[in-house]
């Protein structure tokens, strides 16, 4: 009796795990199948570098895409990345624990709150607000690049500070005790120190601005043109999903997949990059 | 001109300071705002009746109840699955290929972004399963979404238990089974707990995926099958389309109450709790 | 923890599943589901409100999609209504299809905006890109902020046939929504924004556009003065039977026509 409730719960554990990598399979299987039509009918050059998306005529390019993408993540990371890592040395170096105490909860609820409503509160606010002092429709990268950096604060605050808090504490006593200020250790000894981290946390924030769609949909315009400045608007690839597959069939809903593939494969590569630097720290 | 270290450490703590206040402000902001012009509007009617007139007028219960469906479906199929799975990782195997393969699956597919889930949720349950819009289609989705996440965190808190406790189980005569019924999973959870806890706040707060999945019908469900409107879908339809800006804030008033219950108290809670049962 | 909890935990949630399995089991034949053009959405939800009453027992679920999903939905029978919101192309005229009602399209600005008339032409030219200044028609010198629908919006394809003509295309720079809301609220926010939704949704926060003198009005459509307009249209795969005939029938019925026309539009 014993030895068959052995075997029978690792049976268990081993169809559940089967179950799990196959729903994971069937989602990656089902992603490419659907979308690699649209790179043997288009071509993948065509389809990478096409300057056109017009679906209704066939055309289908998502160059305009990839640079939105890009301009807009960069632009995220360039607002967030600062202020994010400022925030972790903050709660693991200077805050008062009962500052922690509110700090803390507050990056969870910072999480948690629904991307639509991000979306929103900038349509309402940052939109205005640039198109009145900046110029320009206000619907931009730069309105993007706001909403986002909002949004990937706790993926970078919470990780860099798990690296930070996680140094050896002789680290930061033996700098201190050689006399250099708080500040200097941060710099010279903390921050290298948990380096692997913050880079790891870095690059999934990037991961996650890059594969946000409701908060984007609504501050970005998605307009498929290149953008002259960050007052233009642009559209990502999540948004043009986002916008577009209600109405897609046939061809064009192939060609979503495949712009589904294509962010598919850039965050796979990110994160196996964070996954690598990490790995590489721990060895 | 050099800074002297301790200008540079007088700048530096005020930079931090100013970054980790703004950010705190920014909070407030969204949140003040969002509460101000939506907590007036919430009252037992507007829990309790079902829109009419396209959310312009009535309450949400519908989306309440359509989103704590999809919820429960989302949980009761990825929990079960992402735990085993994470038992089977971490206790039944050896390092090797195939647990490397699934926790780089597992890993990448955390990081993929919601609206895939919905793609490929609309054409799979929803188109070529026949399950129609429904919470079915809806929480099955979401199920696929958070498993990932859930694989990793319950993997995470296993693999931290201390190894001792599982020889010290073992050399009691305690069998494998019993070593991680008895032994490792008490131990692990309170991570696994966070880890469904915040699943369960990502199911409330998602959108694109449901959108795409679980419907736009407004109508109480009455089944796994009916159609359904979960609350995050439902405050963005009232506020892009413009139909009624004071449901819409009232909606989003009661999610963001609904995350930080969730995400702040009850995680707090949990925590705390087991923390005093150790 | 012990292994008899767990076995009782294991038993109970499977009850709980069963238990949430059992209703789907119900038939489900009084349900119907309409879906499509998010512009017949709002008044196809109003339309069913009504209809409940009264037929307590029949379901009437309206899903939003686009007009293209409508179409598909309907040919490959996910939804026994589809609803489009432009006419159908020439390889979709296989379909059963009743028009509803007609929706007037207004070009929309903003109230502080000194413009009030336009010709078909200068909004064609507005829309291409070729005049990218207020000034050029007649207004301050500022830049215009174009804003269309998405790809697969029977409100684009609309305005393309009737405004853009066959040749001309809507400048891939325009900033582009997914439905009339947003529109109607960024045009009501940026005084230099223009863009087109349902006549029926302009209100007091935007301003409808003369088009060569004729003002978008409910009237001038039904006279033909107003050249702006499009079908809403009911669609199926084939003539629909039972529940689905009896919610289409309402909607053509005088007291349909009649909560339409309050809402808007222009009854059959």
């Amino acid at each position: 009796m014993k030895k068959f409730k052995e075997k029978l719960s690792g049976r268990i554990f081993f169809a559940l795990a089967l179950s799990s990598i196959s729903a994971l399979a069937l989602i990656t299987v089902f992603i490419i199948y659907k979308g690699a039509q649209t790179f043997i009918d288009v071509g993948f050059f065509k389809f990478i570098f096409g300057m056109s998306w017009s679906p209704g005529r066939d055309e289908f390019g998502i160059f305009p895409m990839i640079i939105g993408t890009v301009t807009v993540t960069l632009g995220a990371a360039a607002i967030g990345v600062p202020i994010g890592i400022c925030c972790s040395i903050f709660l693991a170096e200077f805050a008062p624990s009962a500052l922690q105490n509110i700090f803390r909860p507050a990056i969870q609820l910072l999480a948690g709150i629904p991307s639509v409503v991000y979306g929103f509160w900038g349509l309402l606010f940052v939109v205005p607000l640039i198109r009145n002092y900046l110029g320009g429709p206000g619907l931009s990268i730069l309105a993007g690049a706001i909403i986002l950096a909002i949004m990937i604060l706790p993926t970078i605050i919470t990780i860099s500070e798990v690296s930070l808090i996680s140094l050896p504490r002789h680290y930061k006593d033996g700098s201190l005790a050689l006399g250099l200020t708080q500040w200097q250790t941060i710099c010279s000894v903390q921050l290298p120190a948990a380096k692997s981290g913050i880079v790891a946390a870095v690059i999934l924030g990037l991961g996650r601005a890059m594969g946000e769609t409701m908060a984007v949909i609504m501050v970005l315009g998605n307009a498929v043109a290149l953008p002259d400045s960050i007052l233009a608007p642009v559209r990502t690839f999540t948004t043009n999903i986002g916008i577009e597959m209600g109405y897609a069939s046939g061809e064009h809903q192939q060609a979503l997949f495949a712009t589904g593939i294509v962010l598919f494969v850039i965050i796979m590569m990110l994160n196996s990059l964070a996954q690598y630097i990490t790995r590489r720290k721990a060895k | 001109m050099k800074l002297s270290p301790k200008t540079a450490q007088k700048i530096a703590k005020t930079l931090i300071w100013s970054a980790a206040l703004f950010v705190l402000v920014v909070l407030v902001a969204i949140i003040l705002y969002i509460l101000i012009k939506g907590l007036p509007m919430i009252n037992w009617g507007f829990l309790t009746a079902i829109p009419r007139d396209m959310g312009r007028s009535g309450g949400i219960s519908s989306t309440i109840v359509g989103t704590a469906m999809v919820t429960a479906v989302a949980i009761v199929i990825a929990v079960p699955l992402g735990i085993g799975t994470a038992f089977y990782l971490a206790e039944y195997t050896k390092e090797g290929m195939i647990t490397r393969i699934i926790r780089f699956s597992a890993d990448s597919l955390a990081g993929i972004p919601s609206i895939v889930y919905g793609l490929f949720g609309y054409i799979f349950f929803v188109i070529y399963l026949k399950m129609g819009w429904s919470v079915l289609s809806g929480g099955l989705t979401l199920s696929f979404m958070i498993l990932p996440t859930m694989i990793r965190t319950s993997e995470e808190a296993i693999i931290t238990v201390p190894n001792a406790y599982r020889e010290a189980s073992f050399s009691l005569g305690g069998t494998k089974w019993q070593t991680i019924i008895k032994t490792v999973f008490p131990s692990a959870l309170r991570g696994i707990a966070n880890g469904i806890i915040l699943s369960i706040g990502r199911c409330i707060a998602e959108t694109a995926a449901v959108a795409l999945t679980a419907g736009a019908v407004l109508r109480m469900p009455t089944s796994l099958l009916s159609p359904t409107r979960t609350m995050a879908y439902h405050f963005y339809l009232l506020a892009t389309e413009g139909i009624s800006m004071e449901n819409a804030y009232g909606t989003a008033a009661l999610l963001i109450i609904l995350i930080f219950f969730i995400n702040v108290v009850v995680n707090a809670g949990v925590n705390k709790f087991m923390s005093k049962g150790k | 923890m012990n292994v008899l909890y767990l076995k009782k935990a294991i038993i109970i949630s499977l009850l709980i599943l069963s238990i949430c399995l059992l209703p789907s089991c119900r038939g489900a034949e009084d349900r119907v589901i309409a879906a499509g053009s998010t512009s017949v959405q709002p008044y196809a939800e109003i339309l069913a409100e009504e209809f409940a009453l009264a037929y307590p027992d029949t379901e009437i679920d309206i899903q939003g999609g686009g007009s293209a999903a409508g179409i598909t939905a309907a040919q490959s029978g996910t939804a026994e209504i589809g609803m489009s919101s432009r006419a159908l192309k020439d390889d979709e005229k296989g379909l059963w299809v009743v028009e509803i009602a007609k929706d007037g399209l207004a070009v929309i600005i903003n109230p502080a905006n000194a413009v009030s008339d336009l010709t078909l032409e200068q909004i064609r030219d507005i829309y291409t890109n070729d005049i990218v200044n207020w000034g050029e028609v007649d207004g301050s010198d500022a830049k215009i902020h174009i804003i269309a629908r998405e790809e697969g919006s029977g409100t684009r394809s609309a305005f393309e046939d009737l405004v853009m003509g066959k040749d001309r295309l809507i400048t891939p720079k325009a900033i582009i929504q997914g439905s009339n809301g947003t529109i109607r609220q960024l045009v009501a926010g940026d005084p230099n924004a223009i863009g087109f939704i349902s006549l029926g949704l302009v209100d007091g926060t935007v301003k409808a556009l003369r088009l060569g003198g004729v003002e978008a009005s409910k009237e001038n459509v039904i006279s033909g003065s107003y050249k702006l307009f499009r079908p809403f249209l009911f669609l199926a795969e084939r003539e629909p039977e039972g529940p689905a005939k009896q919610f289409i029938d309402f909607a053509l019925s005088e007291e349909g026509q009649r909560i339409l026309s309050n809402e808007g539009l222009i009854p059959e």
